[in-house]
């Protein structure tokens, strides 16, 4: 069996069913951990203090323990207690979870760097807090937050490898699966690496295209200048 | 809708911080159609009275009245209250955000439920007003001071409310700037808005207000129309103060 044999027959087929469990594994958790962080965010600066509490002892929480840690828990804990998620569910949750709880850290920075003032004006127009919160606080504090949530999403991509350790056969797991075969460590890493590679420029490059998007100008660096209107 | 008509009612009002009691007991009426300057030392509570108006501040004691309805004490239909109570910050508090024209309608339409189309007209004709449709399209950090105070003005009218408080409206702003506010709240003035404005323009609340009520320590110390504060010489301490300005002016 020569090389391009191996490549394109073999180990390409392989890799590219693990790689789309990958994707699906990153675009699923994605939008979920994002409202999730957003909702222990608000929860945190906002909530009574109670509901603040919750959100800062869980947060305290996922970010103290190992991810792989509560995916164990997760996958092969909770059957004990008559709860049975699947290995890619299991995975799901986690991920969400952990998602979830470093976003919401981003997202509390960049509400406490809105000024107060944006809010007593809201309220003078008669919004509730809420309503303050939801239209003139978030989505300034969004704005604030992409890079820290994009790098968040970016260790999302490489960490979603840890769910070959729930026998989820991603593009990590599908690697091991042909490199073990065939003992050809090496050539099949590096390309399971690219793969990972191509994933974080691509996230890369939509976050510029985004962030020059939604930039406003005097709220971020990369707005326009006054001096280009002038 | 009758002139005379008592359309704010401020009774006895207190409010103190840990152990300086700022306010000591402020009341006044406002009528429909008046203007009224606060004017008076800085740290006297013209802006903490101002913001016990539409509760951003709360009194420890006294009520407000809006018409016939409580505002102190109205629980959550505060936001009612503050809907029909516009107010403009000396610093303008624009949403970062949002353009010109969209911090004039979020209001418009997140609290009042108004359908975007209906509020984008609604804002641009507020614009219009203030002279600044032009800008319409421009964020917060792309207008000079006295232009964003005139986008906040007509974020607060379009609002249509029934009086606006106005705490120092030009004190961020170089003479120039605040001519330009000046001229957009006298013609509001005019064109019979209830205004109550803090301020330390002096011509303007000279030439402009219905009535000013001089505040020390507190309280409202003197009170009456332009020409009786200037003229009549039980007024002495608020002339003073006036006359203070008018030294350093040297006219």
């Amino acid at each position: 069996m020569d090389q391009s044999e191996f490549l394109f027959q073999i180990l390409l087929p392989l890799l590219m069913e693990g790689f789309a469990v990958t994707i699906k594994l990153i675009v699923l958790t994605a939008p979920f951990g994002l409202i999730l962080g957003i909702l222990v965010a608000v929860g945190r600066v906002y909530g009574s203090k109670p509901i603040s509490l919750l959100c800062k002892g869980a947060v305290g929480f996922i970010k103290g323990t190992p991810l792989l840690l509560m995916l164990f828990i997760l996958y092969f804990g909770l059957p004990s207690v008559g709860i049975t998620l699947s290995a890619f569910v299991a995975s799901l949750v986690g991920f969400i979870m952990c998602n979830g709880a470093y976003n919401s850290e981003y997202i509390r920075g960049a509400i406490s760097s809105v000024k107060e003032d944006q809010m007593i004006a809201a309220q003078a127009l008669g919004m509730t807090r809420m309503q303050a919160v939801r239209h003139i606080i978030l989505p300034q504090a969004l704005i604030r937050s992409i890079p820290g949530l994009s790098n968040e999403f970016i260790y999302l991509i490489k960490y979603s490898s840890l769910a070959y350790m729930l026998t989820v056969i991603e593009l990590t797991g599908a690697g091991k699966m042909v490199a073990t075969k065939y003992f050809e460590f090496t050539e099949v890493f590096m390309i399971v690496g690219m793969g990972y590679l191509l994933l974080v420029t691509i996230t890369t490059i939509a976050v510029m295209l985004i962030e020059r998007k939604v930039a406003v100008p005097g709220m971020t660096q990369s707005g326009r200048n006054m001096l280009d209107i002038l | 809708m009758k002139n005379n008509e008592t359309i704010l009612r401020v009774e006895n009002i207190h409010k103190s911080f840990g152990d300086l009691e700022v306010l000591k007991g402020v009341s006044f009426d406002v009528k429909r159609g008046e203007t009224i300057c606060f004017i008076g030392p800085s740290g006297t509570g013209k802006s903490t009275l101002l913001r016990c108006i539409n509760l951003l501040t709360q009194p420890d004691q006294g009520s407000v009245w809006l018409g016939d309805a409580e505002v102190t004490n109205s629980g959550k239909s505060i936001n009612h209250f503050r809907q029909r109570i516009g107010m403009v910050f000396q610093n303008f508090f624009l949403f970062d955000h949002l353009t010109a024209v969209r911090n004039v309608e979020v209001a418009l339409i997140k609290v009042r439920g108004m359908k975007p189309k209906e509020a984008r007209e609604k804002a641009l004709d507020e614009l219009r007003q203030v002279g600044m449709e032009e800008w319409a399209e421009h964020y917060p950090a792309e207008l000079s001071g006295g232009q964003a105070q005139r986008v906040s003005i007509a974020r607060a009218l379009a609002m249509n409310p029934d009086v606006i408080l106005f705490d120092e409206p030009t004190s961020a702003l170089d003479p120039e700037l605040t001519r330009e506010v000046l001229e957009v709240m006298k013609k509001l003035a005019l064109a019979g808005m209830t205004m109550l404005v803090v301020t330390h323009e002096m011509g303007f609340a000279c030439s402009v207000a219905n009535r000013i009520m001089f505040m020390e320590h507190g309280e409202i110390k003197e009170q009456g129309s332009p020409e009786e504060l200037m003229n009549d010489t039980k007024f002495e301490r608020c002339r003073n103060f006036i006359g203070q300005f008018d030294q350093i002016n040297g006219d």
